[in-house]
């Protein structure tokens, strides 16, 4: 019998500490959908996607409302768009993209991800056709998110690509100027793509996923925030990560049974839960005030990268006892636009670019929703993504880059997208260029795996 | 324990009389079966927690709760209804 006590925190959690279910997300695998005939393969793509998830959205909100648990997103991930429409005599690839923004409008899911490329050790044609569509297709879309692959800890970094992106994500900025460059909010460009990550907008399905998949993103910073405040400010190192722990532990096993309960009444097979602390806009949904609650003054200060290492362990290993099959990113998320401790962070000079980069090396995922001038170089951006992307192929881990170069912003000016993705202060980048090294092109070779200090 | 179609009604709000009558009163409109209640005052304030039979009931959950938190609305109190699996995931390896 479940004690009172027990109770009354679960509906504490979700009613005053922002616990949910972040996203369902449906994967479909598109293989069979290629055809040599771009208009057959977007319409057996949009006859899949409708059929499958048909029912994601309803099942999503039945739910929420007999186990009372607040499920935030359902959304759809889709086998990588290169590998499909390659088939295809296309060579424009922005119908593929408005096909799956008429399928997650007809389903009524507000994002869809597999609009991607995996370039990290060569471009294909069709990879660099997808590419090449990318500030189209997203300018003209709203619900597609795209992922490029440029690297892999196996594979290296594949510079001609990582040079490519950059360009490509000044130009999907110019493309949305009119929006703060809006359309780099669901561009994410990527070192060690997982295959079966839920979280938008780097969601794909992999090649090694079954025909359709359920996989669970939590959520739940509030409530690690409010367990850490409620401790004695004298708690240990060992206190705090057993108390995270815990709190993780419970996050996760929500994840677990929504997941499952999902899979089984859409009759599909369940696959992972995401372990992350994902942050919202909302007031105390912040992984950055978890930092702060630590004892540190402002989230970037000094101490921020080891306080940062300490939680992220801790709901790593919270998490993994509490779900069968762990996955995607599974960590905390550091995003600056979308979370309201971090935009204060950047406002009051304490969060630098390089801070956040610091940072990136022990948590996931990367350099996440940052807004940079508009007037920051092609070649900064890729150096900018090579950086990152060294970070994660060195570190055995996925690191990934969501930047948005806001067309006529300067330094401290503020951008707005709205909503889950939130408004953010523009931050400085370094002026000095990297233009010679990136104009080298060629592919970084993948690190030696042994000799490991 | 699985397959018991048991549900867990929580009601916080300020103390006053008849929240307990007004709550089992839906309940057994809708011929829900009140297994165990619990509750406790902080002060002025009444956290109450039920625990009911759903499997004879003669409405779907999602109606129950509707019902239940118009109560709610009357007594002026925040009434919510959920599935028992939810908590016992989280609570119990």
């Amino acid at each position: 019998m479940l004690a009172f006590h027990e109770i009354l925190e679960s509906i504490q959690m979700i009613q005053e500490e922002n616990l949910d279910i972040r996203t369902i997300t449906l994967g479909v695998s598109l293989m069979d959908c290629a055809d040599a005939d771009a208009l057959s393969a977007c319409r057996k793509a949009y006859d899949k996607i409708t059929r499958c998830a048909a029912r994601l959205v309803e099942v999503g909100e039945s739910i929420q409302r007999e186990y009372g648990i607040p499920i935030v997103n359902k959304r759809i991930a889709v086998t990588p768009v290169a590998l499909v429409a390659g088939a295809s005599d296309a060579t424009d690839y922005t119908c593929f993209a408005r096909t799956l923004e008429d399928a997650a409008s007809a389903v009524g899911v507000n994002f869809i991800g597999g609009f991607a490329a995996l370039v990290h050790k060569g471009v294909t044609r069709s990879d660099r056709l997808l590419i090449e569509s990318l500030p189209a297709a997203l300018s003209e879309t709203e619900r597609v998110c795209a992922a490029v692959n440029v690297a892999t800890t196996k594979a290296g970094i594949n510079m001609d690509a990582v040079a490519l992106m950059g360009r490509v994500v000044k130009e999907t900025a110019a493309r949305t100027a009119d929006r703060d460059g809006i359309g780099c909010t669901r561009l994410v460009v990527f070192a060690n793509a997982p295959e079966d990550n839920p979280f938008m907008a780097g969601a794909f399905h992999g090649v090694g996923e079954p025909e359709c998949v359920v996989n669970v993103g939590v959520s739940g910073p509030g409530v690690v925030k409010r367990a850490v405040e409620k401790m004695p400010r004298n708690a240990d190192m060992g206190l705090l990560s057993e108390k995270i722990k815990k709190m993780a532990f419970k996050i996760t096993r929500m994840g677990e049974f929504v997941g499952r309960e999902a899979a089984r009444r859409l009759g599909v097979p369940f696959g992972i839960v995401d372990l992350s602390l994902a942050p919202t806009p909302a007031v105390g949904d912040s992984v950055a005030e978890i930092i702060e609650a630590m004892g540190l003054e402002r989230c970037g200060g000094p101490g921020t990268t080891a306080a940062l290492a300490l939680l992220n362990d801790a709901v790593k290993k919270g998490g993994a006892m509490a779900s069968a099959y762990v996955g995607g990113l599974s960590g905390a998320f550091i995003p600056v636009s979308e979370d309201a401790g971090m935009v204060r962070a950047v406002a009051a000079g304490a969060l630098s670019l390089e801070k956040l980069e610091a940072m990136t090396s022990i948590c996931s995922v990367g350099l996440d929703m940052i807004a940079v001038p508009g007037d920051t170089p092609a070649e900064t951006i890729a150096a900018i993504i090579a950086d990152e992307a060294s970070i994660g192929v060195v570190n055995h881990k996925t690191t990934a880059v969501r930047i948005i170069p806001a067309p006529g912003k300067k330094p401290g000016d503020r951008v707005e997208f709205g909503g889950l993705l939130g408004g953010a202060p523009v931050m400085a980048v370094s002026r000095f260029s990297p233009a010679g090294f990136i104009a080298r092109g060629g592919r970084i070779p993948a690190p030696v795996q042994s000799l490991g200090n | 324990m699985e397959n018991a179609q048991r549900i867990i009604v929580t009601v916080l709000g300020r103390d006053r009389v008849g929240i307990i009558a007004g709550v089992a009163g839906v309940l057994a409109e809708h011929n829900a079966n009140i297994l165990d209640v619990s509750q406790t005052i902080l002060q002025e304030f009444l956290a109450m927690i039920m625990i009911a039979d759903i499997s004879r009931c003669t409405v779907d959950l999602g109606t129950l709760k509707d019902r239940l938190a118009e109560a709610g609305r009357e007594l002026g109190v925040r009434i919510d209804a959920q599935h028992e699996d939810a908590f016992v995931c989280m609570h119990r390896i």
